[in-house]
């Protein structure tokens, strides 16, 4: 079996299983938001349920519409709060918290082994810890929250191999647009991404953190890494709970094996509207830009922050551009401050903002005017996606995006001396 | 008992960022979501849509955010069903939990057109182009996913399974 096979065995109690049954799974964590909780938490109340199924699995976090970006959202916002207090549920409010899939890994919540869904498309985040992650819907989630499990049908895994050496600002973020470059916004449907080789060996947890992250945006479940001393380093300085992780058996059955050789990519774009429409940053000429979004839960890491702060520093962004850097979390953002980077970001004339979803869906914090055009780091460029229907987002790493910010238009890093 | 609608045919890869557009994704209201259905995609669809209208789009329907709100607003709207080549996994799941008939039928996609009426017959999978004459074969969801829809969406059937497992315990 794969290692999302031999998971979904385990929660199904079973001794194994194959692609393309429906199990029903005991879940290990169950994650809404601000958005998608309210919708959850009614439909929750519907069911005839007094209690969440276990409230230390259950977990609420603000994030895309907050600090509350109008009333209506605050009213979301206290929607949740109360039903998370009332429950004695595991809630991270704003300021000692962030972006769910930048903070529960920080809380060593996500470990290997686990089954945990969110009302969130992004939960397939925890892949990169060596859990079965995927998103659902309100409904899904409210169902799981008062019964503990959920069904799924085991997807059939792809494997991809990744060789050579990476190149220097090649980074998690191009290779997996590179990956759903190859393959296409539904080359992965219903799958399971397993991503393997040398290179994601070498690659840092924050890396694959953003590759398990965009599984989605190539239709997959989830996607999926084998938890290594890399997994374990990150686990040891956040959690003492113990996990069981998963590998594949050597004569496990893939869908597919897709090899990349990673050795000449250059930093990648995904232009307009798709993230599959990706290009080498340096073959992008002529394409001036309004805004850079630095932060997410795809790029919005510590190690992102230090990317941009490398390239920034000394430097000014362009006097047409207006650059937002977003720390994922509160942690993210005391560490940058102690670091030094919130201050090369103020100094090079960018704003340093609170840490949310915000711009990246349009919600706030950045939203574009029509005919806008933004260089985010975010995972989705489609129409109207950060705003006006015409408005456009181009997919970036944060070293592609801070260059761009420094040139006013897509640049690659390599441009600047 | 097979429905019929008229179509609104719409391309590859519909995201629910165009289904609902983010910054109306502060409500849980239906008629209040119905209102901008579509709207990145065809800003005049909300006041073109009729109930019992059918959406007909190719491959990867659904595909990007978890957001219920996308097949709620679709379903608010008086949409009857989404015919697609295919549908991006979660917003499947959540158009079968809500109710929303979702029935993937690659070739009747591929030569149905805005206006055309389509006759849709979920139990045997069957779709009529009422235009052409033509019959096309849709995927059959398999007994699990059937029982969900038989009972009337997710809730019914996890709320049934509640009651059932209340009842045999007090029984015991």
């Amino acid at each position: 079996m794969t290692m999302a096979e031999k998971i979904l065995a385990r929660a199904a109690g079973r001794r194994r299983v194959e692609p393309g049954e429906i199990v029903e799974v005991a879940v290990d964590l169950v994650m809404t938001n601000d958005i998608t909780a309210p919708l959850s938490i009614a439909e929750f109340k519907k069911l005839g349920v007094e209690r969440v199924f276990d409230p230390k699995k259950v977990v609420f976090v603000p994030d895309h519409f907050v600090p509350a970006k109008d009333i209506k959202a605050a009213e979301q916002s206290k929607i949740m709060r109360e039903f998370a207090l009332e429950q004695n549920a595991i809630y991270f409010e704003i300021g000692r918290a962030g972006i769910e899939h930048v903070v529960l890994p920080e809380h060593g919540l996500t470990r290997p082994g686990m089954v945990i869904i969110g009302a969130d498309s992004h939960t397939c985040t925890y892949g990169a810890f060596n859990a079965f992650a995927t998103g659902m819907g309100s409904t899904d989630i409210a169902a799981a929250m008062a019964t503990g499990t959920t069904w799924m049908r085991v997807p059939p895994t792809m494997k991809f191999v990744y060789t050579g050496t990476l190149p220097p600002f090649v980074t998690g973020k191009d290779l997996i647009l590179y990956t759903i470059g190859q393959i296409g916004v539904d080359g992965a449907l219903y799958a399971c991404m397993e991503f393997t080789g040398p290179v994601i060996d070498d690659l840092p947890m924050d890396d694959r953190i953003t590759m398990a992250n965009m599984a989605i945006e190539a239709g997959a479940k989830t996607g999926i890494f084998a938890c290594d001393e890399k997994t374990r380093q990150w686990l040891a300085n956040v959690t003492t709970e113990p996990y069981e992780p998963v590998d594949s058996d050597p004569d496990a059955h893939y869908a597919q094996v897709i090899e990349f050789d990673v050795s000449t990519l250059r930093p990648l774009v995904a232009l307009p509207h798709l993230p599959s429409n990706v290009r080498p940053a340096d073959e992008v000429r002529d394409l001036p830009i309004d805004q850079v979004v630095i932060g997410s839960c795809t790029n919005g890491r510590l190690s992102d922050l230090r990317i941009a702060a490398e390239i920034l520093k000394g430097r000014q962004v362009h006097p047409h551009v207006r650059c937002i850097v977003i720390p994922g979390s509160q942690e993210v953002a005391k560490q940058a401050t102690k670091e030094g980077l919130v201050d090369i970001f103020l100094e090079a004339g960018a704003v340093f903002s609170v840490s949310t979803c915000g711009p990246c869906l349009g919600g706030y914090m950045g939203v574009l005017a029509k005919g806008e055009r933004c260089v985010s780091t975010t995972n989705r460029n489609f129409r109207g996606r950060m705003g006006h229907r015409e408005s456009e987002v181009i997919l970036a790493s944060p070293a592609v995006a801070a260059a761009s910010a420094v040139l006013g238009r897509v640049a690659s890093p390599f441009e600047l001396n | 008992m097979p429905m019929r609608g008229r179509v609104w045919k719409f391309g590859d890869n519909i995201d629910t960022d165009v289904i609902i557009p983010a910054r109306y994704l502060v409500t849980i209201d239906p008629q209040e979501l119905a209102q901008h259905v579509m709207e990145d995609i065809d800003p005049e669809f909300a006041a073109k849509v009729r109930p019992g209208d059918i959406i007909v789009a190719g491959r990867n329907f659904g595909c990007g955010s978890s957001r219920e709100h996308a097949p709620i607003a679709i379903k608010a709207a008086g949409v009857q069903a989404v015919v697609a080549e295919s549908f991006a996994r979660i917003f499947f799941r959540n158009a079968i939990n809500i109710g929303l008939p979702v029935v993937e039928a690659p070739e009747a996609v591929r030569e149905t057109e805005t206006g055309d009426e389509l006759e849709i017959d979920t139990e045997n999978g069957i779709v009529r182009n009422l235009r052409t004459g033509k019959t096309y074969k849709a995927t059959q969801y398999d007994e699990f996913i059937q029982h969900i829809i038989r009972a009337g969406g997710l809730l019914n059937a996890v709320r049934e399974r509640i009651e059932a497992r209340k009842a045999a315990e007090a029984g015991q």
